[in-house]
């Protein structure tokens, strides 16, 4: 453990493993997080039942990647379902060797274990490879495979992170829903945005919110985009979330932004341009982590087509271009 | 006029989302054909869908640079319904900034 000089505290970077790390109540495994040094990770486990979600495991990974495989520590992993945590490869990225004794040949388990992303050609051959993985049938694949494509694509494009895009993700067959994290070490989404837009990103939280603004974009200070960047990425994946109902966060830096469920009994949810107006949780005050990791719970019991979700969104950013288009219309001068 | 065609499963797979093979194919086929003032079909055939970062990589320069003879003489062939609603979106917000000039 490392003490800091001033105080002769030890500090570490720590994570808290619990019994139902999920996305609804994603503040209590972020408060347990510490990043006080980078150099040295101790993660600890609820001793009788473990219970993360992928995103989990991709911060698990990318703070591994940071302190180096000899410098990550388990404490008190005796969870018999802390086997999961090898299964999906945790274990490739620390030293210690695994309690558990797993016949990783026979599993057939709907999952996708936590993969390293660093160009395009390994995006384009994990998007190709992972369907037969979560053996799902063939209509159900587009809308993962758009998400996927879309988060990773975001991270090889603006987190500079030279460790890429960590991946992984997992099918629960109860809730017919896949659970999705994509996790870097990169300069977040603040500094990403900063370039550009000063004004609009005092904070981790204000940077996440404009990120999720359709038509803004890191790479320009004009709206609407670049040849290559049209600032959409974001909007679209927050606008899927939202109409399936899905769980959707976003956390970098120290803010962390959560879109919640909307009513069931409403069946066609309003899509709005401004995160703000959608029924969200949001804090500035989150242990500070340099990267950026993003959540996604996609539900395939929704009965909504994938076609008409992308006509929905498709009006949804029209509007709103307009919108703020009209804002810069000068108004007429009545003398 | 004779019709160039330009089949994107060659060079993007059957889900079309790399950006860099959308990119390359703007600027080694899309573009010098408007130059030329071809008209070129974009054929979807085998792809069953595409992100729209890739369809923005891959026509909104040439729709922002070329207007009018870029939606005039761009045609998209078999597209999947997910392809169309991707494609439609891009011209809606391209032709909205097109306003703009």
């Amino acid at each position: 453990m490392t003490k800091t000089r001033s105080t002769g505290k030890i500090v570490d970077m720590k994570v808290k493993l619990s019994t139902s790390d999920y996305l609804r109540n994603s503040d209590r495994f972020i408060d347990g997080l510490d990043f006080s040094d980078p150099k040295r990770l101790i993660i600890y486990s609820h001793p009788k039942w473990l219970n993360v979600h992928p995103a989990i495991l991709t911060l698990l990974a990318s703070m591994a990647l940071k302190a180096g495989k000899e410098n990550v520590k388990f404490d008190n992993l005796t969870a018999l379902s802390g086997a999961y945590l090898d299964r999906m490869g945790l274990f490739n990225f620390v030293s210690e060797e695994s309690p558990y004794n797993i016949n990783k040949k026979e599993e057939s388990g709907r999952f996708i274990p936590l993969t390293i992303i660093k160009n395009s050609i390994e995006q384009s051959k994990f998007i190709t490879d992972m369907i037969p993985l979560l053996h799902l049938p063939v209509g159900q694949t587009d809308v993962i495979k758009y998400t996927v494509g879309e988060l990773i694509r975001n991270v090889l494009e603006h987190s500079q992170s030279r460790d890429g895009a960590i991946v992984a993700a997992q099918y629960y067959k109860k809730s017919n829903t896949i659970r999705l994290g994509i996790c870097d070490n990169g300069i977040g989404i603040k500094k990403s945005m900063q370039k550009h837009w000063q004004s609009r990103t005092k904070t981790d939280l204000d940077a996440i919110k404009w990120a999720l603004v359709p038509g803004i974009s890191g790479t320009t200070s004009r709206e609407g985009g670049t040849e290559d960047n049209a600032g959409a990425g974001l909007f679209f994946i927050k606008s899927i979330a939202q109409i399936a109902r899905n769980y959707f966060m976003i956390y970098s830096g120290s803010g962390v932004y959560r879109l919640l469920l909307h009513d069931k009994r409403v069946k066609n949810p309003r899509l709005h341009s401004n995160p703000d107006d959608d029924r969200h949780s949001d804090r500035n005050d989150a242990p500070h982590f340099n990267g950026t990791l993003v959540a996604i719970d996609l539900s395939l019991e929704t009965k909504t087509e994938f076609t008409s979700l992308l006509s929905v969104i498709r009006d949804v950013y029209g509007s709103a271009i307009r919108e703020r288009k009209k804002r810069k219309y000068k108004e007429p001068k009545f003398v | 006029m004779k019709k160039e065609y330009i089949k994107i499963k060659d060079y993007a797979g059957i889900f079309a989302e790399n950006k860099d093979k959308a990119k390359e194919l703007r600027i080694s086929k899309i573009t010098p054909a408007l130059s030329n003032r071809k008209m070129l079909v974009l054929d979807f055939d085998g792809v069953s869908g595409a992100t729209q970062s890739f369809v923005h990589a891959l026509i909104s320069e040439p729709i922002r640079q070329f207007q009018n003879l870029a939606l005039d003489n761009l045609e998209y062939k078999n597209c999947s319904e997910i392809v169309k609603e991707i494609i439609k979106t891009v011209y809606d917000y391209m032709q909205e900034s097109l306003d703009d000039k």
